[in-house]
């Protein structure tokens, strides 16, 4: 069981920390029968207790910082964050901004990144697969 | 029947509905994404979730009250498994017959509901607790309906003198249709499909997952839950589905395979238990795939409003008819 049971039974949280709502939308979209994440048993759930990936759009705004870090905590082991989008990878047009303490990997601890503005849904698809190999090495880890 | 004996089909009829169970949420979920033109998540894929979960961190918040909140999962899963041991399987009685009936089986699948909703209140999440207020509600709202459906048939069931009418062997074993008259017929008709609108509200299926409601109270009942008890409440929920599906094909559809088509011993026993497994699929599939696929979520008033009034007013005038029919035919 082990590694092969994330591979196939992902799920995934999302959290918005003051994203332009164009990324969230994308992520909806892979959900879509267009995309249809399903098939991969990529499941979006309602509560950051059942998650196994938090996908976390957004520049992370001052006021998000503690939730956000608070659902990081919520979530639990073995776990993985995904950045969806240009701003959490990098600030994006918020650089530098008055009101923002991002990015994600300033806040919280990142595994993989999707950059794009917003990105696709076949890349934030292979940014939650690419999730999967740190769930694999945290799982061999408890393991040895 | 000995002891041994007895452990040894518990044992069997318990794993088998969990399989059964889990594979059918497989269908329900490939069928459904079917419906809605995707491809789905394999077949297999609810025993891939199930596998995940119990890899996981299990969790229990600090505002807990720590034994409620972790003695719940163990409570849902127990009584869904338990009801199965009271319901016949095709040709054969239930395993536990003699010591409940169908009271006791409608009991039993209001428990997990009851211990998710107290599993809910447990856990310190004000959005677990108004989950648990709104189960509470449906529970009130759905179960006299369904305790009308269940009279009806039992009642008529009594005025034919054929043994105790109560008990899910008796019932499973004369069909109605055929025993009573055309204004039975209707009646029971009637009964049958209030007993398939309170289906996906007992299993908190779409339009009735109000208490879980993850848009608006983010998992609702199950929002602290995680790991090896989210796997127990999961697999609770796949066991009271294949528990409700049988309980509606026993008091409706009892009707096996293996006589009219003339096969005889085990072969006639395989063919109607596979029979069975096919009646509850249909029951699933009509009651909870289809209804989730092409509706959205009521309101919770709206549920309350429409089991008091409107479908209560239906099973009681199927009763009504059955009354009616005793005093026609006699």
């Amino acid at each position: 069981m082990g590694l092969s049971s994330f591979k196939r039974a992902l799920w995934v949280f999302h959290v918005a920390t003051g994203s332009c709502n164009g990324c969230d939308i994308e992520i909806v979209a892979a959900l879509t029968p267009r995309y249809d994440v399903e098939r991969f048993g990529i499941k979006l759930v309602g509560s950051p207790r059942h998650a196994d990936v938090l996908l976390v759009t957004g520049p992370v705004t001052r006021m998000m910082a503690e939730r956000l870090k608070r659902v990081y905590a919520q979530t639990p082991d073995p776990k993985a964050v995904v950045v969806v989008g240009g701003c959490g990878s990098t600030s994006g047009v918020f650089y530098e901004s008055y009101n923002v303490v991002g990015p994600v990997d300033q806040v919280i601890p990142v595994d993989v990144y999707v950059p794009g503005c917003p990105p696709r849904p076949e890349a934030i698809i292979d940014g939650v697969v690419k999730a999967v190999a740190k769930l694999e090495r945290v799982a061999a880890g408890e393991k040895a | 029947m000995s002891g041994v004996h007895l452990v040894w089909q518990a044992a069997a009829v318990m794993v088998g509905s969990g399989v059964v169970g889990l594979v059918y949420k497989g269908l329900d979920r490939k069928l459904a994404a079917r419906m809605q033109a995707r491809v789905g998540p394999p077949l297999r894929q609810p025993f891939l979730d199930l596998g995940k979960l119990l890899m996981k961190e299990t969790v229990v918040p600090r505002d807990a009250v720590g034994w409620l909140f972790s003695a719940m999962p163990f409570l849902a899963a127990v009584a869904s498994f338990t009801a199965l041991l009271y319901l016949p399987w095709g040709p054969f009685p239930p395993i536990l017959r003699g010591y409940g009936d169908a009271v006791l089986v409608l009991y039993l699948l209001a428990v997990p509901a009851l211990a998710m909703a107290l599993g809910g209140f447990a856990s310190g999440s004000p959005l677990a607790t108004v989950g648990g207020q709104r189960e509470i509600v449906m529970l009130m709202s759905y179960e006299f309906p369904l305790a009308v459906a269940l009279v009806g048939v039992v009642w008529r069931l009594r005025a034919l003198e054929v043994g105790p009418a109560f008990s899910l062997a008796t019932i499973s074993a004369n069909p109605l249709w055929t025993a009573v008259g055309p204004l039975g017929v209707f009646g029971l008709a009637i009964l049958l499909g209030c007993l398939l609108v309170v289906t996906p509200a007992e299993l908190s299926k779409i339009p009735f997952d109000i208490p879980e409601a993850e848009t608006e109270i983010a998992g609702g009942l199950m929002v602290e839950y995680s790991g090896t008890y989210l796997a127990l409440f999961y697999l609770a929920d796949a066991v009271k589905t294949v528990a409700m599906a049988a309980l509606v094909v026993t008091l409706f559809i009892p009707y096996g395979i293996a006589a009219p088509l003339g096969v005889k011993g085990v072969g006639g026993q395989v063919l109607d238990v596979a029979f069975f497994l096919v009646k509850v699929f249909v029951v699933m599939f009509a009651a909870v795939t289809t209804v989730r696929v092409a509706m959205a979520r009521f309101k919770v008033d709206q549920v309350v409003r429409g089991f008091w009034l409107q479908i209560t007013a239906a099973a009681v005038a199927g009763l009504v008819l059955l009354v009616l029919d005793k005093a026609v035919m006699g």
